[in-house]
């Protein structure tokens, strides 16, 4: 060993053992950035006694792309394309809680059809979110086989998104004044195929955990903090309703027509683990319920709102009409010019609350995008949950807390 | 001179078998595995992924054998090289058949019969502690570190309860060498029920079983005792640090000491190479009814291959030939002595395997202090209750 090796050994061990005296000797661990359970890029500093955590000082920025200040180089409507690229996983639920921010600029009106497919989409993607959620959570806990069963319904969801939008991942199919494509012919059969079955998968998955004695022993007391404290950190979605709070803007503050639909906001009251579990099980399943009523009293109309000077024209218009030229001329340069003013309009994501707060200067490029995201929110818990708990209970709470890291550093 | 030479003979024999066999372990639970996980696992080496171990070892023996710069070397080196060789010799001990006379010679399939063959197994693994323990510790890396004082602790603790759990087939066979716990369950209750020591009479060893399958799971570092490589929390635990040959090294000890376990198991409890049901009503052509109906699948199989699977043109009808080849030597007389009783032992240690395998598809992880709790105040009682009925039900039916 060479003269440096020894001298940064003997420094991290003099740091590591700031403990008095006389007492056990304590041990920082950094765990990530390239760990396999920390979902993303996360780096934590763990400070250990044996296995107990005695501090967790969450690092992040690993994925920092930029994308708020991107934002204000874009036009109003090339934003969405960013937004599908910061929580990955839940992209239509950015997309849709954009551009409400921006429609309300606009005062847009939506058509129904347009909002009930984003409805539709949203709940989709809400399950596909939760589908990836539990696959990596129990491969985390250990229960390797549940990941593949959960990605082999995402990957049926994935082929719905790029039905609809052709893309599989990064779909932008919500955008400022309605939905980019009309929905191809024979919708209504793929989705209803997917729904009908996903019941009795769902099922399956409860049958695997739910009463496994070694997945109760992980998940129940495990992870646990008191509703005061999360509401103080500004914890939202899944979290908080685990611990008793019937906090789902859905129901809230009703956004995009929801409330035509009829379903329940499932909440537990022990805010454990096997609490965000349970409550994740049932969302799921309230989506399907969701979804389904979309599928039975889908309106018809169109899917765009009824404004030349922010939504491009129908090809044949622009074929055929001065006036439709001239408009797709202009935004497809320059894009559409919003009014001067601030909106902020939350929405209900598998993870929480999201919201986009659009500030315009009336260009056509939005002046400030500050991104509300609740995988950050959902973070600042971290060191609290972790605080006393051995490294495996960390794994289960960090799994269970589903954040996207992407969603963080945005 | 004569027996030098068999030993030597059986000596490369055994050893070939079983690191061949380690190897193809890896490619079983990888296929095991990947179905029940709905995916098709090892498929483009070979025809199935059949020459997956192969490629592996070159892969892994052709890598750089890294040595990081802050490790201590020596111990460093010693670790792997001290948990395979502990791996490979507890093998030595397990009768694989009962004794046979072959070309006038008198032997039998196994190294040796120690008369204390299962102390010296359960010596074995419990100095495996030390290459883990050891490599966790040289690797100076705080996972590796962690990961090997989970193994240790782990392993002392299961220590007990299989311990215990041993010491019950122990006292019905009043031996301690396995050629004799193995002769001790040959033949059947009632003409049909085989005397297997897990349907002892008066008392089924079925808690016995249980209590050493559980143990066995913690002894070896599986699924849901995997704890000391537990990837999501500690990377690869003691083994984080280790590239390499000295990687293979400790995965081919652990593939060993599971074949090892699943072989205790078998003479233990399943009665070693006792068949499951009288000769009388045929259980000598078991074999080979089986190796035809693998044969005549394969056959089938052959007539209707997928387009994209090229190989299956090839593969089937060789496997189907195959198949019927061992059927074959399944009826030669001269063979029958030795292939069928190894037959029975492979058949329950390969069930074993497949339950070890089944088991990771499908249970999570335990916690740590979970873990322990579970082996003391749980597995440990239970194993020392059953020991004293089972001496109890020894005592009262000894004459």
């Amino acid at each position: 060993m060479s003269e440096i090796d020894l001298k940064t050994t003997a420094a991290t061990l003099e740091a590591e053992s700031a403990a008095p005296a006389g007492t056990t000797r304590r041990m920082t661990l950094n765990m990530g950035p390239q760990h396999p359970s920390t979902h993303g890029v996360l780096r934590i500093i763990l400070d250990l006694d044996g296995e107990t955590i005695l501090s967790a000082r969450p690092d992040i920025g690993f994925l920092h792309t930029g994308i708020e200040k991107q934002a204000e180089a874009l036009t109003y409507q090339q934003v969405v394309t960013l937004t599908d690229r910061m929580d990955y996983l839940s992209n239509l639920a950015n997309n849709l809680a954009y551009c409400l921010s921006v429609e309300k600029l606009l005062q847009l009106e939506i058509p129904e059809r347009a909002q009930w497919i984003r409805v539709m989409l949203t709940e989709i993607s809400r399950i596909n979110s939760h589908l990836v959620w539990l696959g990596t959570h129990c491969l985390d806990l250990g229960a390797m086989s549940m990941f593949f069963y959960c990605f082999r319904e995402r990957e049926d969801i994935l082929r719905i998104f790029e039905y609809f939008s052709g893309q599989r991942l990064m779909t932008s199919y919500i955008r400022v004044g309605g939905l980019s494509v009309e929905p191809p012919r024979g919708w209504e059969k793929v989705v209803g195929n997917f729904i009908s079955q996903l019941p009795s998968k769902i099922d399956e998955y409860e049958g695997l955990l739910t009463e496994n004695p070694i997945f109760l022993k992980r998940a129940k007391q495990v992870g646990y903090l008191p509703v005061e404290r999360l509401l103080e950190l500004g914890v939202t979605g899944p979290m908080i309703r685990a611990a008793g709070v019937k906090w789902d803007i859905r129901k809230t503050e009703p956004y995009s027509s929801y409330e035509k639909f009829d379903f329940n906001v499932p909440v537990q009251q022990d805010g454990d683990v096997f609490a965000r579990f349970r409550v994740r099980m049932d969302e799921m399943r309230e989506s399907i319920k969701i979804v389904n009523q979309c599928l039975a009293g889908m309106p018809g109309g169109p899917i765009r709102a009824e404004a030349p000077k922010v939504v491009l024209p129908d090809r044949e218009k622009m074929k055929t009409q001065m006036e439709a030229l001239i408009y797709h001329f202009k935004i497809v340069t320059e894009g559409f010019r919003v009014p001067a003013g601030e909106a902020y309009v939350p929405v209900e994501s598998p993870r929480g609350e999201i919201g986009f707060y659009v500030v315009s200067d009336g260009t056509s490029k939005p002046a400030r995008v500050f991104m509300r995201t609740p995988s950050y929110g959902n973070l600042q818990a971290l060191s609290e949950l972790f605080h006393g708990k051995l490294i495996s209970d960390s794994i289960a709470t960090l799994g269970s807390m589903d954040f996207v890291l992407g969603d963080v550093d945005r | 001179m004569n027996f030098y030479i068999l030993s030597l003979v059986k000596t490369g024999l055994l050893a070939f078998v079983l690191l061949t066999f380690c190897a193809y372990l890896v490619w079983i639970e990888r296929k095991v595995l990947a179905h029940i996980q709905l995916r098709p696992g090892p498929y483009r080496v070979g025809p199935h992924g059949l020459l997956q171990p192969l490629s592996d070892l070159i892969k892994l023996v052709t890598k750089e054998g890294l040595i990081p710069g802050n490790v201590s070397t020596g111990l460093y080196l010693f670790a792997p090289f001290l948990a395979v060789a502990l791996a490979l010799v507890s093998i030595v001990t397990i009768p694989f058949g009962p004794e046979f006379e072959i070309f006038g010679v008198r032997t039998w399939l196994g190294l040796t019969d120690l008369n204390i063959g299962v102390l010296f197994i359960l010596a074995m693994s419990s100095l495996g502690v030390y290459a883990t323990a050891i490599g966790g510790w040289a690797s100076n890396s705080k996972y590796a570190l962690l990961g090997g004082l989970r193994s240790s602790a782990q392993m002392i603790s299961y220590e007990l309860p299989l311990a215990l759990a041993i010491v019950a087939p122990i006292l019905i066979a009043n031996t301690l060498s396995f050629k004799e716990l193995a002769e001790a369950q040959s033949g059947f209750h009632f003409g049909f029920l085989p005397k297997w020591h897990i349907f002892a009479a008066p008392f089924p060893q079925i808690f016995s079983f249980l209590i050493f399958l559980v143990a066995a799971f913690a002894e070896t570092n599986r699924v849901p005792f995997d704890l000391p490589e537990a990837e999501t929390e500690l990377v690869a635990g003691f083994h984080t640090e280790y590239t390499s040959t000295m990687f293979a090294a400790f995965f081919t000890a652990e593939y060993a000491n599971i074949v090892t376990i699943c072989c205790v198991t078998t003479l233990l409890f399943l009665g070693g190479w006792h068949p499951l049901f009288p000769s009388a009503y045929g259980s000598d052509y078991v074999p080979v009814i089986l190796l035809l109906g693998v044969a005549g699948m394969f056959f089938f199989h052959a007539g209707q291959t997928i387009k994209t699977r090229r190989w299956d043109r090839f593969s089937f009808p060789v496997g189907g030939v195959l198949s019927l080849g061992l059927a074959g030597l399944f009826l030669i007389p001269m063979l029958q002595p030795i292939l069928v009783p190894f037959f029975w032992f492979a058949a329950k240690t390969l069930l074993l395997i497949f339950v070890f395998i089944w088991v990771r598809g499908t249970l999570p992880r335990f916690r740590y202090d979970q873990l322990m709790r579970f082996a003391w105040t749980f597995l440990f009682p239970v194993a020392v209750v059953n020991l004293l009925i089972t001496a109890f039900a020894v005592a009262l039916t000894s004459k």
